[in-house]
């Protein structure tokens, strides 16, 4: 099947169900989509399919095809970063920084979509998204300072 | 012995030796007692090489291991300190990562101080509380009688490093070296010009290194004490980050586990054909309790083994968690007893007569759960064994692939990656085992082994089960005598016995957090009884403090309650120690504490105070609760702690901060338990910690009055559950002896 992860057309030989996740990191190589839980409880395998932020643990591989799947990879370089990725860095948010990329996909999804969130909106949004290392209160600092960012452009 | 000690302590010695394409400079230590170093025959003297110099760049070998608390980044930072360079034009490496360095005779002293392993586990067994931080490797630890001090270590070897430049360059150019500068990795001449240090490397290996360097003083500092951009960063937010289950190599194939779901049962028999038919299966072999299941994808070697029939035997843990809390009860015994570090005054008399108070308190097993499950890549050749693994131990895991594969320990290369969190979980080193199990039947292909999240929680070996007694007695509101008994299974001798190696004499992490506390209580004793081991178990996160800190806050909570005091200012009054006097007085400060409020004011928002000395650090917290109709939430915690030094301040608050998350998630709702031998929690869904929504505001003051650079990881996380627990009573007027508090009260 074809899927289009970042702009890029890859052709995988998979099963159906294989869940994303598993063909972005072992078919492909794609490494920064991380695995946690398995069962949609932490968060770390967050990716875009055409924008909204979905669980690449439990999406099926076939469920992606014909849709714009974006990675940590494709939201933004260390040369060029997304305005959450800048945030991000400004702000010190990790520790470990597994959990990472899920919360910066889920935040840059949530900005996408709500360019002004409240704590509320934030707190709602963000908290499927487990971190152990418990760097929530700069994760909370770093989606304010992006949604600034992004509104000053 | 006498002699290494006086020559340690006295004098760091810095070295050079030649590496390939430069120089690494290091400190000298000692292996056996001799008149001078310098001079001592190859295998008496050895280099822990910190400062690597090649004509590719400048490496600072940062060798205490990373689960995410920036010690690659602060071990950096005290390098570059004094050798002028910045932090984005270095490299920090764990260690030597390739062979050719590794085999040299640096490599001994680098694993030493990477692993912190044998000696510190042997130190921490014989009762020395600093060691604990050494395995852990939080922030930069010191002030040791015994080890020399990291902290001026690391800065000694880049002074010399730098002066050994400039004496190099000074005699080349025919100038002084005093004429010299040096800044952002070069000599800087009198006329201006950059000698950048890379274009020195291949000469510098035969200069003489310049000893008896002076540090520069605090006034002087570029980076320590000052807000730095930690140096993983960048890489932590792009997806770039490589962790030990991202590491992959030519030719490597996939492999997950089956184990016996109970701890230590092994497997009676199996039957594999239907995983052996499904796609992308290997292999499906034996190993010990249990078996590697071999593909060409992750998630079909987890599929498949979901697809094996297998027969498990007995295990030999007690099967029901009331069993396992029946052994501690039972452990309150003369026999038991394993230490009494404490007992002041006259205990006995002062209880012998009038009211007594009892209370009986409870901390459950809790899984370490870092989110990335632990996972290895092995490959075994004829002679020869290579190892990628996130680890705290990577001497340890040389030692045992090397007894499991019959192949030399020097032949064993261990490449130590990053982690993906730890909290203790990475002392141990099952998955290598295994994974060297299954690449020995298939002898040079590397496997990478991961476990699922099921088998990781499953398999971990949690934190200690603890229980402890109290007896107790106010007189004219105040608190007069505290008798304390704890309870719990000896973590050290679960952990070393997995080493192969005893824990002889009493185990300190039985009383630590309670028996040494800063509190001048006229009687005062602190009893460890030691249980049999029951689930086996490890360091978890500040270790016996974790549990000890609960319980001994939360004791003297219902003391000063009796006493009808106020906590913050019977503590206040009690405290012995100045250290600990002032970071109360920050903690009383930062809240504008002014009483528990709660029910006595007729608020529903109520506060608890807790003060905890584990690792050397005094760490007080104050936590504010509301009881709102949809449960309790966690409003402001405010901590004030005592390091002698903050290192950067960025990252001290974010390692607190997450300290106190990490503490409050568990003592919320967190535990497990077991039945039939297995575990009952075996994902996040049962396990679940605390979560955004449920994340207070935390508010945190470094205090620096002690003399001693002392590491934050840790001390942060033994105080927050009673300060919580203290919170709650001041809301619902119920006292929680229990951990997870969920069991008891909900939050929202």
């Amino acid at each position: 099947m074809q899927l289009r992860i970042n702009g890029t057309i890859h052709e995988v030989d998979v099963e159906d169900d294989m869940p994303l996740l598993w063909v972005l990191r072992d078919e492909l190589g794609l490494t920064g989509t991380k695995y946690g839980c398995g069962i949609a409880q932490c968060g770390a395998c967050t990716v875009h399919l055409d924008g909204v932020a979905v669980r690449s643990c439990q999406t099926w591989a076939v469920d992606a095809t014909g849709a714009d799947i974006r990675t940590i990879e494709g939201l933004g370089t260390p040369a060029a970063l997304h305005a959450v990725q800048a945030a991000w860095l400004t702000e010190q948010v990790a520790q470990c920084g597994y959990c990472q990329s899920g919360q910066i996909m889920q935040a840059a999804s949530l900005l996408a979509e709500n360019p002004s969130p409240t704590d509320q909106d934030i707190d709602d949004a963000l908290s499927g998204n487990l971190c152990r290392c418990g760097t929530y209160p700069r994760i909370r600092a770093a989606v304010k300072r992006a949604a600034t960012m992004m509104q000053e452009g | 012995m006498g002699r290494l000690k006086t020559i340690a302590r006295r004098t760091f010695l810095v070295g050079s030796v030649a590496v390939v394409g430069g120089v690494a400079f290091g400190i000298f230590t000692v292996r056996k007692p001799h008149g001078n170093p310098l001079t001592a025959k190859a295998g008496e003297a050895v280099l822990t090489p910190y400062v690597k110099i090649t004509s590719d760049g400048i490496t600072l070998i940062t060798p205490r291991a990373d689960s995410g608390q920036g010690a690659y980044h602060v071990q950096a930072a005290l390098i570059a300190e004094e050798l002028d360079v910045d932090l984005d034009q270095i490299t920090a490496d764990p260690g030597p990562p390739s062979p050719a360095y590794w085999n040299t005779a640096l490599a001994a002293e680098a694993a030493d101080f990477m692993v912190p392993a044998a000696g510190v586990m042997h130190t921490m067994a014989e009762g020395a509380v600093n060691s604990v931080m050494k395995v852990m490797g939080l922030q930069i630890t010191g002030g040791s009688t015994t080890v020399p001090d990291q902290f001026e270590k690391l800065r000694l070897a880049g002074a010399s490093a730098r002066e050994t430049i400039k004496a190099f360059v000074a005699e080349r150019e025919g100038v002084a070296a005093g004429d010299l500068t040096t800044r952002a990795g070069a000599v800087i001449l009198p006329d201006g010009q950059k000698i950048p240090y890379t274009d020195l490397a291949a000469d510098l290996a035969d200069a003489e290194v310049v000893q008896d360097v002076a540090l520069r003083t605090p006034d002087q500092w570029r980076y320590i004490g000052k807000p730095m951009q930690r140096i993983d960063m960048l890489a932590k937010s792009t997806g770039t980050q490589g962790y030990g289950i991202d590491a992959a190599v030519d030719g490597m194939v996939h492999a997950t586990v089956l184990m016996n779901p109970a701890q230590r049962g092994g497997m009676a028999d199996y039957d594999a054909s239907d995983a052996l038919a499904m796609r992308g299966v290997q292999a499906v072999v034996p190993i010990t309790g249990g078996l590697g299941i071999v593909a060409d994808n992750t998630w079909r070697a987890f599929r498949a083994a979901e697809a094996i029939n297998v027969t498990w035997e007995e295990p030999s843990s007690p099967p029901q968690q009331a069993d396992h809390w029946a052994a501690l009860e039972a452990a309150f015994t003369p026999d038991a007893q394993d230490s009494r570090k404490r007992d002041d005054g006259d205990v006995e008399n002062a209880l012998g007569e009038g009211e007594i108070l009892t209370a009986e308190y409870r901390a459950p097993y809790l899984a370490h759960a870092p989110l990335e499950p632990v996972n290895a890549i092995v490959r075994v050749e004829d002679n020869r064994v290579e190892v990628w693994t996130g680890t705290q131990i990577p001497r340890f895991i040389q030692a045992n692939v090397s007894r499991i594969t019959g192949i030399p320990a020097d032949n064993v290369t261990v490449h130590a990656l990053m982690m993906g969190g730890s909290f203790g979980h990475r002392l141990e080193d099952e998955v290598v085992k295994q994974a060297t199990e299954i690449a020995m039947q298939m002898k040079g292909t590397p496997v990478k082994l991961t476990y699922s999240r099921e088998e990781d929680m499953l398999h971990d070996f949690p934190r200690q089960i603890a229980m402890a007694r109290l007896r107790g007695k106010v007189a004219n509101g105040q608190v007069e005598a505290l008798d304390l008994g704890i309870a719990m299974p000896s973590v050290m001798a679960s952990q070393l016995s997995r080493q192969n190696q005893s824990a002889p004499g009493p185990d300190s992490q039985i009383v630590s957090g309670a028996w040494d506390q800063p509190f001048a209580i006229p009687h005062q004793r602190v009893t460890g009884y030691r249980a049999p081991e029951l689930a086996p178990i490890s360091s978890w996160r500040s270790v016996g403090a974790s549990s000890n800190g609960f319980f001994y806050n939360a004791a003297l909570d219902e003391l000063i309650a009796a006493a009808g005091a106020d906590p913050m200012a019977e503590r206040l009054r009690l405290c012995s120690d100045p250290l600990a006097r002032q970071v109360l007085e920050a903690v009383a400060e930062m809240s504008d504490w002014s009483g528990i409020g709660g029910q006595a004011d007729g608020s529903r928002t109520g506060r608890g105070v807790a003060l905890t000395k584990s690792f050397g650090v005094h760490c007080a917290q104050v936590i504010e609760v509301t009881d709102t109709d949809n449960g309790l939430r966690i409003d402001t915690v405010w901590v004030a702690a005592e390091v002698g030094r903050v290192v950067d301040p960025v990252n001290f608050e974010n390692l607190i901060q997450g300290g106190v998350i990490y503490a409050l998630g568990h003592a919320m709702n967190s535990e497990i338990t077991y039945a039939g031998g297995v575990a009952e929690q075996t994902n996040f869904d049962t396990n679940p910690g605390m979560r955004l929504d449920q994340c207070p505001a935390i508010m945190v003051r470094g205090l620096e009055n002690g003399d001693r650079v002392l590491g934050i990881g840790e001390p942060p996380v033994p105080p927050a559950a009673p300060a919580l627990a203290g919170a709650i009573w001041a809301v619902t007027g119920t006292r929680l002896r229990e951990m997870p508090f969920s069991r008891a009260v909900d939050f929202v």
